[in-house]
């Protein structure tokens, strides 16, 4: 359990988070999500007792973060922004540093980080000097490093930037592997990350939780209205006409018209109403040809861009 | 304890993966010997007491190398962040850098016993003062460390770390210079305060109390400092 109320962190007059609070239950993934500047790296520094609030508390595990800091900590794997590391090491070397400051004994630590080196992929570059590694390496030891000493609580910040489409991938599928029996937060300003990996978002926008609840809601409650998309051959302006008498249909709009008379249509309606069913029928009715019919949800990608940008 | 000794181990390994330390150490071995040499060359007395003054200002120059990286390096990388993350408290972290650079420091002045070697094995030597001035050395020397690393905690530039370690280690060598020519100043405290005139006694071969509790105090003072120093990120 994660307990975070009223963190407040300035830095001179300026706030770079504001009245911020939240709580995280055992087990949960919760994507800390914000654009670049939001105030996510400054939360992860004060939930590790890295940095201390201007006022407000953190709790992890009912410990206070800065009353308890050595004991928190060791119940603590983090992975700063930017992944930092010690180059000159080799892996293996390095994760046996780690584990030692983690007070993994001694006689423990070679099979530990053996299981962690496998779970991470990065057995086969053990012997490998971390300069040496690529990005994506790199940031599996980075991950390594914040499982050693097997911590209840996870905190990653951005574990995917910089990574190539292929190494996002096997990173995502590596966290989800690890949600089984971890409590993680992750920071990122990548949208797909969260609804792919996590259980709840927490959106924040200059130092400000926005919106917070789990990938399916927010894109339910924020998509005001639902969209139908048609391609329908027929006349359009007696097409839409007759669609509009529709219940429930609010909008009716003619996207494109084709040669060959097929039109896309574009159906708004409320929230709540499946408007599908109605019009497929006024369409067969009409004897018009229905090409195609989908319908549209508001993506996460949407709302980000909805909460975040001030209009 | 055993988190200052895992760290001192790191820090150990990891000078020897740089060049750095192959590098001062060579330097410090090839200035040390050529006093050495010279002033026995001159003096025909077989005595420590010239090289030694000499080596603590060769130490002077090149201690400030040492411990440059000891936090800048650290700053640069990240670093820092993920190691304060675990469950270390800041003093021992520096602890362990502090008795890191001291080890590399003993090792590089073990070497010259071979001087003392040959002193002993051509020339009939008073050993006491030698032993004297090795405690000396060695206690001037970690008092350098100290402070180099308090300077390598203000920055995470490398260069600059060393230019402040340098200057401050010097402006606290000569700090007794100005004794006596100022007004108003009680010059005995500069004299006091001064890296330089506590080291004459041991030198000498006198070894006292007082001046080995200045250069603890020193070293002491500074470590703390340091230790604040790192902490300036928890001021909210």
């Amino acid at each position: 359990m994660i307990e975070v109320s009223k963190l407040t962190k300035k830095y001179g007059d300026k706030a770079a988070i504001q009245d911020v609070s939240f709580n995280i239950a055992q087990g949960e993934v919760v994507g800390f999500l914000g654009p670049n500047g939001a105030g996510k790296t400054t939360t992860m520094r004060i939930l590790t007792g890295y940095i201390p609030p201007t006022s407000g508390e953190v709790k992890i595990g009912g410990l206070d973060v800065f009353a308890d800091s050595l004991v928190v900590r060791q119940k603590l794997g983090y992975l700063p922004e930017n992944t930092p590391l010690y180059l000159d090491m080799d892996v293996e070397v390095f994760l046996k540093y780690i584990a030692a400051l983690k007070k993994v004994t001694a006689d423990k630590r070679q099979t530990h980080i053996r299981k962690i080196m496998k779970i991470c992929g990065i057995s086969n570059v053990s012997q490998s000097t971390i300069k040496t590694l690529s990005k994506g390496y790199r940031q599996r030891v980075g991950i390594a490093q914040a499982l050693v000493g097997n911590p209840e609580y996870l905190i990653l910040d951005e574990p995917t930037i910089g990574l190539d489409p292929k190494q996002i991938i096997e990173i995502r599928e590596l966290i989800k592997s690890l949600a089984e029996d971890k409590t993680i937060i992750l920071s990122t300003h990548i949208l797909p990350e969260v609804s792919i990996t996590c259980t709840r978002v927490i959106i924040i926008s200059e130092g400000k939780i926005v919106a917070e609840d789990t990938p399916n809601n927010l894109e339910n409650r924020l998509s005001g209205v639902a969209k139908v998309l048609l391609t329908v051959k027929g006349q359009p302006e007696k097409i839409k006409l007759s669609l509009q008498d529709i219940t429930d249909v609010t909008e009716v709009n003619i996207k494109k018209t084709h040669p060959g008379g097929l039109i896309d249509l574009e159906v708004a309606s409320q929230k709540e109403a499946d408007v599908r069913k109605e019009l497929a029928q006024t369409i067969v009715r009409n004897d018009w040809d229905l090409l195609e019919m989908r319908r549209e949800v508001l993506g996460l990608e949407e709302i980000f861009l909805k909460l975040t940008t001030k209009e | 304890m055993r988190t200052i000794f895992t760290i001192t181990l790191k820090e150990l390994r990891s000078y020897f993966i740089s060049p750095i330390a192959y590098v001062v150490f060579a330097m410090f071995l090839v200035l040390s010997g050529y006093f050495f040499s010279v002033i026995l060359l001159i003096s025909k007395e077989a005595s420590f007491r010239g090289a030694a003054s000499n080596i603590i200002i060769t130490l002077l120059f090149l201690m400030p190398l040492i411990t440059m990286k000891a936090f800048s390096e650290e700053k640069k990388l990240g670093t820092l962040e993920m190691l304060m993350t675990k469950p270390v408290r800041d003093i021992e972290v520096t602890l362990g850098k502090f008795l890191a650079a001291t080890l590399l420091f003993v090792t590089m002045l073990a070497s010259t016993l071979a001087y003392i070697f040959i002193l002993s094995k051509y020339g009939n030597p008073d050993m006491g003062p030698i032993w004297s001035a090795y405690l000396g050395i060695l206690l001037c020397g970690m008092s350098f460390i100290a402070l180099g690393i308090f300077a390598s905690t203000l920055t995470e530039n490398q260069i600059i770390a060393a230019v402040i370690g340098f200057a401050l280690v010097l402006m606290l060598w000569v700090l007794n210079w100005i004794s006596g020519n100022l007004n108003g100043v009680d010059s005995e405290l500069l004299s006091y305060l001064a890296l330089s005139t506590h080291l004459e006694g041991f030198v000498k071969g006198v070894v006292s109390l007082k001046d080995v509790i200045y250069y603890l105090s020193f070293i002491s003072f500074w470590l703390f400092v340091a230790v604040k120093s790192i902490e300036i990120r928890k001021w909210k």
